[in-house]
């Protein structure tokens, strides 16, 4: 478990300069090499922390709730290994109110700094949130009928088990709604665009726009860490081949090395999909999400038709 | 063939006369280009006194009309033309700010190009003028309209904004994402430019021509050079104006790539903007073999034009045929398409009464191009000027897109038969008009709009007064308007369809 966080710890930021890389390569850029993320984090933790005036504790607290959040949802969910001495917490409901936990402690911080664009953002950051958050939960459930458990671990190994719950219909339409309810909740094209400079269009990134120095560099940690989570708890429903089912050494540090390997074509082909987008309208995003709710709806009726004969 | 000479009138009328005359021009379809104040010296031909130039022109055929009024310069005051033309309003406004005649009558009296913290009284044209002054009191208070209801909230952003742009406030009052009213407060760039060119000769002015607007610069130095010649009585030969239209589409198609692709980026869409940015670069080499310079500074000269090479034809035909691939990939793109459609129109009535020029007015439904009404030379059958009437931003889009085609076309039926090398009209025969004061007046169609520029040349043969009026100044209240009922997140988007220049409208 340990080492699953810490690997998330170390490889999110490693997968966003992925993507990045990826990205700049298709549109015929050098750009900046995957380390890069690092080496801004590096930079913004040696800088003087900067409060802006006015601002009280939920500005202040919010970074490290933000990082201490998704770090325990690191921990939670089954990455690398099924038989974790956290297994039996990792349960969807909560893993789900965690993530929700780190939004919202964000978009208060966004509030508290009193300006008009810490406001926009977070009322569009819980527009999505609202929307985001039951197609996760309902996309999960239907994954979770078949094993009878709302928890994650049992959800993944009674995948591994029966591979052919994967090819259900209910598991390809919840992996769907899934997906693009990941892309949401990360912040990625065609929901927000991270990286546009314009402040007006922006989701995510206005709401943290009074950040600065190790502040900053906590919310960005925090964002590659969810965007890497999520992708990985991604990867391990839909395919979850390789995931240790003990705690040995080897089979967990195999199960890492596929991990990484897993998200980070996942990762790149998310990169390499985006070059393919464009954002879309900001009142056109309902339309989107509520279209991957019905499909997480299908996937539960489905679930349930299918395997209640 | 030479274009036919425009038809030039110049009346001095009393001030009383100028808002029945002025009615009587705009009925019969001239529009307002320009407003110029003037301090005559007591040497004049009439006298020390304050001269206000309205100039009204229209066209096919070619026109041009100056009402000259003289104003008590020690308490100059003008009826108001507000009512009958909204830019006659603005350059009333200018007039009072740097020299302080005040429009009777005014509907909207208050300062539109007046820095905020200029001191009361001072104003920057007066001869009298002198070193620019600290900040001091300034000239009262001007609040912004505060909309009241309820869940209204206000959005300021700027002068500073995120990227690499010039400073301009903007004050959106907003329900949800919904835009209820944009106040855009600009002038904050002013750099003393029409101050500068006083006192200059003919060839210094040039330089500073080229810079009042640094994306324009052959749009800006051509203006000003029409009027210097018309005020000097310089004959340009044809292939200098032939030259000089060529330079003209160069920096239309440059621009437009660059927008094309800007559009795209804003949508999220990089990889477009990236390939337009690749154009864009060829462009700018291909500026820089044709005048040495990648923004086309010095292919514009007094009296003619100078070309160090010719743009071949299979060049320009492979460049077309990127921006077309370009433009067609955009299109083509559900959510790109879908995000330009309906968002920020300009109605067609609205861009009639704010008197709006360029592309903005053609994507409006007007046909407005200096091209057709103000010809520098003989463009021939390439010349076609695309109007569309959505008045959005993919109606703005597509007339830039095919701006750029028909661009393409002209450089290459221009081109043919041009020789690299300077070519310039002789300066008149010696002692012809010397002593008396000399003006023009210069109007072409840059790839914002029509630019007019006005010159007074001294006795001597120096600039005693330049006037020019980007159509940036036009189009700026276009914007709030076209953004009544867009959302918020829509605005970098509409604001870069129109992509108006700070610099060229705050002298």
């Amino acid at each position: 478990m340990a080492a699953q966080v810490a690997a998330v710890c170390a490889g999110a930021p490693l997968l966003t300069g992925l993507m990045r890389q990826v990205r700049a390569r298709l549109e015929g850029r050098a750009g900046a090499g995957v380390a890069q993320p690092w080496r801004d984090l590096r930079k913004l933790m040696r800088k003087e922390p900067i409060t802006p005036m006015g601002t009280g504790p939920a500005f202040r607290a919010a970074p490290l709730l933000l990082v201490a959040t998704t770090v325990v949802v690191a921990a939670l969910v089954p990455l690398a290994s099924t038989a974790t001495p956290a297994g039996g917490s990792s349960d969807l409901i909560l893993v789900v109110a965690l993530l929700a936990l780190g939004t919202v402690a964000l978009a208060l911080a966004g509030l508290d700094t009193g300006t008009a664009f810490g406001g926009m953002g977070a009322s569009r950051e819980m527009t999505v949130a609202a929307l985001v958050e039951p197609t996760i939960l309902l996309a999960v459930f239907a994954l979770s009928m078949p094993s009878g458990s709302t928890n994650l671990a049992d959800i993944v190994s009674g995948g591994l088990h029966d591979p052919d719950r994967l090819a259900s219909p209910a598991g390809l339409l919840a992996t769907a709604a899934l997906a693009v309810a990941v892309l949401a909740e990360t912040g990625r094209l065609p929901v927000d665009n991270p990286a546009t400079h314009l402040e007006l269009t922006m989701v995510h990134e206005a709401m943290v726009l009074e950040y600065a120095g190790p502040d900053l560099a906590l919310v960005e940690l925090g964002a590659q860490m969810r965007l890497a989570v999520l992708l990985g708890l991604l990867a391990s429903l839909a395919a979850p081949w390789g995931i240790a089912t003990t705690a040995s050494p080897p089979a967990v540090a195999l199960a890492l090395l596929l991990l990484a390997v897993k998200v980070a074509l996942l990762g790149a082909v998310l990169a390499a999909a985006e070059v393919f987008w464009a954002k879309l309208r900001l009142f056109r995003v309902p339309e989107l999400l509520a279209g991957s709710f019905l499909l997480a709806l299908l996937a539960v009726t489905a679930s349930y038709f299918l395997t209640g004969e | 063939m030479d274009p036919r000479p425009a038809f030039r009138t110049v009346t001095d009328i009393d001030v009383a006369e100028l808002p029945g005359r002025a009615v009587g021009l705009l009925r019969a379809g001239h529009r307002l280009a320009l407003v110029a104040a003037h301090h005559d010296a007591a040497g004049a031909p009439f006298g020390r006194a304050l001269r206000v130039v309205h100039l009204f022109v229209s066209g096919p055929p070619d026109t041009r009309t100056e009402l000259h009024v003289r104003l008590d310069p020690d308490g100059p005051e003008l009826p108001t033309l507000a009512h009958l033309s909204f830019p006659g309003g603005r350059f009333e406004r200018e007039m009072r700010d740097l020299y302080g005649i005040v429009p009777l009558g005014h509907p909207l009296p208050h300062r539109l190009v007046r820095h905020f913290h200029w001191p009361r009284g001072w104003y920057p044209m007066s001869p009298r003028a002198g070193e620019v002054p600290p900040f001091a009191e300034p000239e009262g208070p001007y609040p912004f309209l505060e909309v009241e209801g309820d869940g209204v909230y206000e959005i300021p952003v700027g002068p500073v904004h995120a990227g690499l742009i010039e400073p301009g406030h903007f004050r959106f009052s907003v329900v949800g994402e919904t835009i209820i009213k944009l106040k855009a407060r600009l002038w904050f760039t002013h750099k003393g430019v029409e101050k500068l060119f006083e006192g200059r000769t003919v060839e210094r002015g040039l330089p500073l021509a080229e810079r009042i607007s640094g994306d324009t610069a052959v749009g800006h130095a051509l203006a000003y050079c029409l009027a210097v010649e018309e005020a000097a009585g310089i004959q340009v030969p044809e292939d200098a104006r032939r030259a000089r239209a060529l330079l003209l589409e160069l920096e239309r198609l440059h621009n437009h790539v660059a927008d094309l692709g800007a559009l795209c980026t804003d949508v999220g869409h990089g990889i477009l903007g990236t390939h337009a940015q690749r154009i864009r670069e060829a462009l700018l080499r291909l500026n820089r073999e044709v005048t040495g310079h990648r923004l086309l500074r010095g292919g514009v000269v007094v009296g003619g034009a100078h070309l160090r090479a010719v743009p071949g034809r299979a060049r320009m035909r492979a460049l077309g045929d990127d921006i077309r691939s370009v433009v067609g990939l955009a299109l083509g793109h559900t959510t790109v398409r879908d995000r330009f459609t309906g968002t920020a129109g300009l109605p067609a009535a609205a861009a009639r009464d704010l008197g709006c020029l360029g592309y903005v007015a053609r994507a409006s439904g007007l046909v407005r191009d200096a091209r057709l009404a103000h010809p520098l030379c003989d463009y021939g059958p390439a010349l076609d000027v695309p109007v569309h009437t959505g008045g959005d931003v993919l109606a703005r889009f597509l007339v830039r897109a095919e701006e750029a085609d028909t661009s393409l076309a002209l450089v290459g039926h221009l081109a043919e038969g041009l020789a690299a090398g300077e070519c310039a009209g002789r300066p008149p025969a010696p002692g012809s008009g010397r002593g008396a004061v000399r003006a023009g007046v210069g109007i072409v169609e840059g790839w914002r709009g029509t630019i007019v520029t006005r010159v007074e040349l001294a006795g001597g043969g120096e600039l005693t007064r330049v006037k020019a009026a980007d159509p940036s100044f036009f189009n700026w209240p276009a914007l709030p308007v076209a953004l009544a009922d867009t959302i918020v997140p829509d605005f970098p988007l509409a604001n870069k369809s129109f992509n108006l220049s700070y610099a060229g409208n705050d002298l």
